[in-house]
């Protein structure tokens, strides 16, 4: 974790925020009827340009470097999942520039591309290559992936018979399989079993020892003070704090105290 | 690491397309007992009320009326069900347009891929239609049908694009594409031959991309030469469409997360 002032490292970071600001149009889309829509085409493209903004990060800078485990912290509406869809590159800063360098595997909403008609096994492979993989690559470890999630019973029975905890493990497991380079975890572990919850514990490690960069949102702070070299502590958009997690837990805890 | 799994290899994209048409053509049939004959039953159903109201009743001057809906109605259904269940393609999805960074746009490849397939899948029953009225295909279709499937395939997609696109600014689109591509069917010769429309208004033809497509589909099905002069239209307005579907895509595709 480094400040963009302090001394930059040799290695390009595995993600830089410079000066990001991010914007939302409040109520996305208007429906203002078909008569209104054809009658006052130009007053309507108007007021879809006039909507109230809402600002969900305020001119956010910070480096990550590659292998790095960060934990984003702070309280709800804080900007943390702005900041992950920002670098899962799934929404654009309204201001600034994010680069992120090496394949990023998102799990910010564990199991968000499966289908529930599908089986278990044919939504590995939809999971899959929609994350970034080849047909053959899935093929190829598609035991692992089955072998990790345990749920070799299930595999060929349509997800919509799936627990929401098995959804999240079969989630987990495939992208846990996808050769991330960065890997962003938003909250995900809060579900499933105390079991899984260690697997996945012992996965993450596995990946920080193998030099995956990590970035993790969590308001499990003692999970994050174990795991993370570095922490960021947002608050309404803006970053407070940034150091070495225990510093920046207690200077949460402070601020949430008073 | 994560060498060979880089994204956005052409291998890699082709795979994505190949797993969700898989995945549209699986849950299209997984539940249903009758399957393709749905998909078959719907335009042919249209097909017989139009030959009830134009041939039965109003006596429509055509031999073999039935025919010649179906040989212009088939492939319009692929054009009307892309662009009309456009509207959905990215809010259907909106998990993945939401949680997970692919080029949205092989949704809406997809999505058209899907009502081709069905459109190929319907045309061994224009087939058996020919048959059974004494006309058979011709070896001109080997090269016809690829051209003029590629041909629409660049209007669909074009449209399908813009639609899928404005839908996630102005939901009210739904209804008003609905409505429109209603219209549409009206004014393009899929019901009536293009020599029937008036001579005064026959020009309005020329800036209809589809009624261009549907004339030269019915002239590969009926045995006719292709008018050179309607083919290269169709062609210009779909490589056009599929610029502008593109160019409108691109602009606003960075805040499809948002809008979903």
């Amino acid at each position: 974790m480094s400040e963009p002032e302090a001394q930059r490292p040799a290695a390009e970071p595995a993600v830089r925020f410079r000066g990001v600001t991010k914007e939302y149009r409040v109520g996305g889309t208007v429906a203002v009827g078909l008569k209104n829509l054809l009658l006052r085409l130009p007053e309507v493209a108007k007021d879809l340009r006039r909507r109230p903004r809402f600002e969900a990060l305020h001119d956010v800078s910070f480096e990550i470097d590659p292998g790095e485990c960060i934990g984003l912290i702070g309280p709800n509406g804080s900007g943390k999942s702005t900041a992950l869809g920002l670098m899962a590159g799934v929404l654009r800063p309204t201001v600034g520039s994010v680069e992120t360098h090496g394949h990023i595997s998102p799990l910010l909403e564990l199991g968000a591309g499966f289908h529930p008609e599908l089986t278990g096994a044919e939504n590995i492979l939809l999971n899959g290559v929609l994350l970034g993989l080849t047909r053959r690559t899935v093929r190829e470890r598609f035991d692992e992936i089955v072998e990790f999630s345990g749920l070799r019973d299930f595999i060929h029975r349509p997800v919509r018979n799936y627990s929401s905890g098995m959804v999240a493990r079969l989630g987990f497991s495939v992208a846990a399989h996808v050769d991330p380079d960065i890997l962003l975890v938003d909250e995900v572990l809060a579900v499933g079993d105390e079991a899984f919850q260690r697997r996945c514990l012992e996965k993450l490690e596995q990946f920080h020892e193998a030099g995956v960069t990590i970035v993790l949102v969590s308001h499990a702070l003692a999970f994050v003070e174990a795991l993370c070299d570095g922490a960021i502590l947002l608050e309404r958009g803006e970053v407070v704090a940034a150091g070495r997690p225990d510093e920046v837990i207690s200077i949460y805890r402070a601020r949430v105290e008073t | 690491m994560g060498a060979r799994a880089v994204a956005g290899s052409f291998q890699q994209r082709l795979d994505v397309v190949l797993v969700l048409l898989g995945k549209e053509l699986k849950v299209r049939y997984k539940n249903t007992v009758l399957g393709y004959a749905w998909s078959i039953a719907y335009p042919l159903v249209f097909a017989l009320v139009f030959y009830f109201a134009f041939k039965v009743v109003a006596r429509i001057q055509i031999e073999n009326y039935a025919l010649f809906v179906v040989m212009g109605l088939f492939p319009w259904q692929w054009f009307q069900n892309s662009v009309t269940s456009a509207n959905g393609f990215f809010l259907a999805n909106a998990p993945l347009v939401k949680k997970v960074s692919f080029p949205r746009s092989l949704l809406v490849l997809t999505g058209v891929l899907n009502d081709l397939v069905h459109f190929l899948a319907s045309l061994p029953v224009i087939v058996a239609l020919m048959l059974w009225a004494g006309e058979r295909p011709t070896p001109g279709w080997i090269w016809k049908v690829p051209l003029l499937v590629a041909i629409q395939f660049g209007v669909t997609y074009g449209l399908s694009l813009v639609v899928a696109t404005a839908n996630l600014f102005l939901r009210d689109l739904e209804r008003l594409v609905g409505l429109g591509t209603l219209l549409w069917l009206y004014v393009t010769p899929v019901l009536f031959p293009w020599d029937m429309v008036p001579e005064s208004i026959r020009w309005t033809l020329w800036i209809n991309p589809m009624a261009l497509v549907i004339s030269s589909w019915r002239q590969t099905f009926a045995a006719g030469p292709l008018a050179p002069g309607v083919v290269a239209a169709a062609a210009a307005w779909s490589l056009g469409l599929s610029l502008l579907g593109q160019a409108v895509y691109r602009r606003f595709e960075g805040r499809f997360a948002e809008l979903v």
